[in-house]
C-alpha cells in the first residue's frame, strides 16, 4: 500500500482544482456518490450569493465544510471570501495555515489566509481567502462602543459585573453577536462572499430568532418597570407584589444591581433596536442563502429536517442541503452483497492458495465479508433517509466518507470538490 | 506511576450522574441506557431531559416527556427540565405566602431577570435536581445534560449565585446544593464522545475546565460508536494479500462475483478504525488516569429507540463489570 499522508490523495502530483475535476483529494478510494439531477449546484450558488449561513446539528462538520465552500470559492471564483467561524477545531484552523507555534492565529478581526498555504496544496488561488472566528466578549464590547450615548455610560456598561456576566458567559448572546457580525462586516462592503459558521446552539434556529429577541427585550414593559427607580417601586401598588417576591427571592442589592445595569442598558435602545432590525432584514436578503450541513444519521438528520422546512416557514432561502459522511454508494451493490454472502458462507471452499497460514484466510474472508455486510445495513439506511429528505434545495450535495481527518488545505479543497459542481 | 484505577463500578452508586457531550455523539442514548441499567439492577431511576427535544422519550418508546416524572418503563421514570415549572415548584416549597395567582407574570418576570444573570436560570435547573437528590424520592438520577459548552456554566450555577447574591432565598439554597454537587460520591459527571477528532478534543478541553472551573467530579468517559477491530494477529498480511490483483481476480473467479468492493469496504473500516485509533489514544493521554473509559460499540443494525437502549445498557453494564 502506498504510503499516503492522511487528507490526501495517495501518490498525486500537484493538486489543481481548475483543472482535474472530479479528482477528490481526501477520500482516495470511494467513487463519486451519484446525485440525484438538481438544477443547481453549489458552485451556481456561491456565485449568486453574498452571504451563505452553514446551519444545521452539532457535531456533522459544519465548521468544515463551510471553510471548505470559501476556500473553493476564492480559488474557482476569485474575490475576496470570508469565512467567519465560530469556534474551529485546532486542527481546522491548521489547516488555513492560521495556527501558528501559540496556536493563536485567528480571531475576531480577519486575517488572510497566505498564498502559500494554497501553494502547499498545489494551487494558485484566483482570489484571497480571509478568515474570522468570533469572539463575543470582544464584539459585545464593540457593540457597546457604537451604541453607548456618552463615554461615561459606556464606562460604567462596561465595568458592570452583569453586563460581564451577559457578554461573556450569556449563551444566547453568542446568536445574536455572530449575527451582528455578519452584519457588520457586510455593511463594511468588503467581501464578495462571507461564508457563516454559525454557532452550536440548544436549538439550532436560535440564532434566526436573536436579534428580533434582543429587540424585543429593549422595548418590553418588563424592561421599563425595572427600571423604575428603586423606591418609587415600593409605593407603586401594582408592582408591590412583585418586588416583594422578587426581592425575597434574590435579595435587594441584587435586584437593585440590576436595575442599575438595565437603566444605563436602556440608554443604547434606539442604536440597538435599529442595527438588530436591519439584521433581520440582511437574514431575509435575497443576496442571503442558508446551507444546511448534516450527516444521514437519524439525530442530526430529524434536525436538519426540522431545520428546513422552518427556513421555508419563515421565508428563508434554502440553498443547500449538504450530507457529511455519507457511506460509499458500493457498500449497497447487490452483487457485492451477494458476493460477501457468498464468502461468509463458502469460507472455507475459497482457498486461493496463499503463502501465509492457510487456516487464517477463511476468517479473513468471513471477516471483510462480514464488515461490509454490516455496514450495507447502515448504507442502505441512510440512503432512504435521504430519499425521505422532505425539502427541495436547489442542491444537495453528499460528502464521501473520509478515510482520515482534513488537516490541511488539500484536505478543505478535497472535500469541497465533492460538493462543488 | 501506576495509580490503582478506581473500581467503575461505583458509577451506579452515584445519586446524580449528569451526562454530556458534543451534540450528534449520543448523549441521550447513553443517558437512557443508564438510566435502563440502574433499573435493571433494582435502582428506582429519573431520568431527566435538559435541552426538551423528544429523543429521551422516544428512546423508551414514551410520549413525549414534561415536567412531571411519568414512569416509561419498569423503575424508570422521565421528566424534561422547564425553568418556569421549576419555579413554580420552587415557590410552592419555599414561599409560604399565597403566590399563586401572581406567579404567571412572575415567572416571566423572572424570565427576564434570568436572562441578566444567567446562574438564576441555571440554579433552577440544578436545584430542581439537587432537589430530587437531597428528598431521597429515587436513588438515582440521571440528567441528559447540555451540551459541552453549556454544562460548565450550569454546574458552576450554584457557585455564581454565591458570588453574585449575596442576601435571599436563592443564595440560602446555594450552600446544600454545592454540598451535593461537590461530594464524589453522590455526584459525577460523565462525558460521552466518539473516537473523532473534535469530541475527542471537547471531551479533553471539558475535563480540564469541569476540574478547574466547578466542584463536580468527572466519573467516567464513555466512547461511543468505536468500530470493531477486523483482524487478529498475523490476519492483517493474508488481507494485503487478497488485496493483489492477480489474488482479487482469483477470489473473484471462485466466488462468482467481483470481490472488489469487498475487499475496498473492508480496507475502508480497517483505515477509519486505525484513524479512530489514534484519536482513542490522544483520548486516553489526555484524561487523568484515573477516570475510567468506557466503551460502546458502533451499532449497525439500529440506532434509534428501546432497542438501542437495550442494547447499549447491555453493553455499559460488560464494561461496567455486571
Amino acid at each position: 500500500m502506498a504510503p499516503s499522508v492522511p487528507g490526501r490523495p495517495a501518490a498525486q502530483g500537484p493538486w489543481r482544482p481548475h483543472l482535474r475535476r472530479g479528482a477528490a483529494a481526501a477520500p482516495a478510494s470511494p467513487p463519486p456518490p451519484s446525485r440525484p439531477p438538481r438544477q443547481g449546484s453549489l458552485d451556481g450558488l456561491l456565485a449568486a450569493k453574498e452571504i451563505v449561513i452553514a446551519c444545521g446539528p452539532g457535531g456533522v462538520g459544519k465548521t468544515t465544510t463551510a471553510a471548505a465552500a470559501a476556500a473553493m470559492a476564492a480559488c474557482r471564483h476569485g474575490g475576496r471570501v470570508l469565512v467567519l467561524t465560530v469556534d474551529p477545531a485546532k486542527r481546522l484552523a491548521d489547516a488555513l495555515g492560521l495556527a501558528g507555534p501559540g496556536g493563536a492565529g485567528i480571531g475576531n478581526t480577519e486575517v488572510r489566509i497566505g498564498t502559500e498555504v494554497f501553494a502547499a496544496a498545489g494551487v494558485a488561488p484566483r482570489g484571497e481567502l480571509w478568515a474570522a472566528m468570533l469572539d463575543t466578549k470582544e464584539s459585545w464590547d464593540a457593540l457597546v462602543r457604537r451604541h453607548a450615548p456618552d463615554a461615561e455610560t459606556r464606562e460604567q456598561i462596561l465595568a458592570n459585573p452583569l453586563y460581564r456576566n451577559i457578554s461573556s458567559r450569556f449563551v444566547q448572546s453568542h446568536d445574536y453577536i455572530a449575527m451582528e457580525r455578519l452584519f457588520e462586516i457586510h455593511s463594511e462592503g468588503t467581501y464578495d462572499l462571507i461564508v457563516v459558521d454559525t454557532p452550536p446552539t440548544r436549538n439550532a434556529l436560535d440564532f434566526l430568532d436573536a436579534p428580533k429577541r434582543m429587540a424585543d427585550f429593549f422595548s418590553s414593559r418588563l424592561l421599563r418597570w425595572l427600571i423604575v427607580p428603586y423606591r418609587s417601586r415600593l409605593v407603586n401598588f401594582a408592582s408591590r407584589p412583585f418586588y416583594q417576591v422578587a426581592d425575597r427571592i434574590l435579595g435587594t442589592q441584587f435586584l437593585a444591581d440590576i436595575s442599575e445595569f438595565f437603566v444605563l442598558f436602556q440608554s443604547m435602545y434606539p442604536g440597538f433596536v435599529e442595527r438588530a432590525e436591519s439584521v433581520t432584514r440582511l437574514l431575509s436578503d435575497r443576496r442571503t442563502t442558508f446551507m444546511v450541513v448534516s450527516t444521514l444519521e437519524a439525530t442530526p438528520l430529524r434536525e436538519a429536517e426540522f431545520f428546513s422546512k422552518e427556513l421555508s416557514d419563515r421565508r428563508l432561502h434554502l440553498g443547500a442541503i449538504v450530507l457529511n459522511k455519507v457511506l460509499p454508494t458500493y457498500f449497497r451493490n447487490r452483487a457485492a452483497s451477494k458476493v460477501a454472502s457468498t464468502l461468509r458462507e463458502r469460507s472455507a471452499e475459497l482457498e486461493v492458495g496463499l503463502p501465509t497460514d492457510p487456516d487464517q484466510t477463511p476468517r479473513v474472508l468471513e471477516e471483510i465479508a462480514d464488515s461490509f455486510l454490516n455496514f450495507g445495513v447502515v448504507a442502505r439506511r441512510e440512503a432512504e433517509q435521504r430519499e425521505e429528505l422532505a425539502s427541495s434545495p436547489e442542491v444537495l450535495a453528499t460528502v464521501p466518507f473520509f478515510d482520515a481527518d482534513i488537516v490541511d488545505m488539500a484536505g478543505l479543497l478535497g472535500l469541497g470538490e465533492t460538493i462543488w459542481d | 506511576m501506576a495509580q490503582p484505577i478506581a473500581p467503575v463500578p461505583e458509577l451506579l452508586d452515584l445519586e446524580l450522574i449528569f451526562v454530556t457531550g458534543k451534540g450528534g455523539v449520543g448523549k441521550t442514548t447513553v443517558a437512557a441506557a443508564l438510566a435502563q441499567l440502574a433499573a435493571e439492577r433494582g435502582k428506582r431511576v429519573l431520568a431527566c431531559e435538559v435541552d426538551a427535544k423528544g429523543d429521551l422519550a422516544s428512546l423508551f418508546e414514551a410520549a413525549p416527556t414534561q415536567f412531571a416524572e411519568r414512569e416509561v418503563a419498569p423503575g424508570v421514570f422521565a421528566m424534561s427540565m422547564d425553568t418556569e415549572a421549576s419555579l413554580r415548584e420552587y415557590l410552592k416549597l419555599n414561599l409560604k405566602i399565597p403566590v399563586v395567582g401572581r406567579i404567571g407574570p412572575l415567572a416571566k418576570a423572572f424570565d427576564f431577570v434570568a436572562t441578566a444573570a444567567p446562574g438564576v436560570r441555571e440554579i433552577l435547573t440544578v436545584g430542581k435536581f439537587c432537589y430530587e437528590v437531597r428528598e431521597h424520592t429515587y436513588d438515582l438520577v440521571v440528567v441528559d445534560a447540555s451540551a459541552t459548552g453549556h454544562i460548565i456554566s450550569q454546574l458552576a450555577a450554584p457557585q455564581a449565585i454565591n458570588d453574585l447574591v449575596k442576601v435571599g432565598l436563592i443564595r440560602m439554597q446555594t450552600g446544600w446544593m454545592l454540598d451535593i454537587l461537590s461530594d464524589p460520591r453522590r455526584t459525577g459527571l460523565v462525558a460521552v464522545t466518539t473516537p473523532e477528532e473534535m469530541p475527542v478534543s471537547e471531551t479533553l478541553e471539558l475535563a480540564e475546565r469541569v476540574a478547574a472551573e466547578t466542584t463536580v467530579r468527572l466519573s467516567a468517559v464513555v466512547v461511543n460508536r468505536v468500530l470493531p477491530e477486523l483482524f487478529g494477529r498475523g490476519e492483517e498480511e493474508v488481507f494485503e494479500e487478497l488485496r493483489r490483483p492477480e489474488v482479487a481476480d482469483e477470489l473473484s473467479r471462485r466466488a462468482g462475483g467481483d470481490v472488489g468492493p469487498v475487499i475496498e469496504g473492508a480496507r475502508l473500516a480497517v483505515t477509519m478504525r486505525r484513524t479512530r485509533a489514534g484519536h482513542l489514544q490522544r483520548l486516553r493521554e489526555g484524561l487523568d488516569p484515573t477516570v475510567p473509559v468506557l466503551y460502546l460499540p458502533y451499532l449497525f443494525s439500529r440506532f434509534h429507540g428501546l432497542r438501542t437502549t437495550r442494547q447499549v445498557a447491555a453493553s455499559l453494564g460488560e464494561e461496567l463489570g455486571f
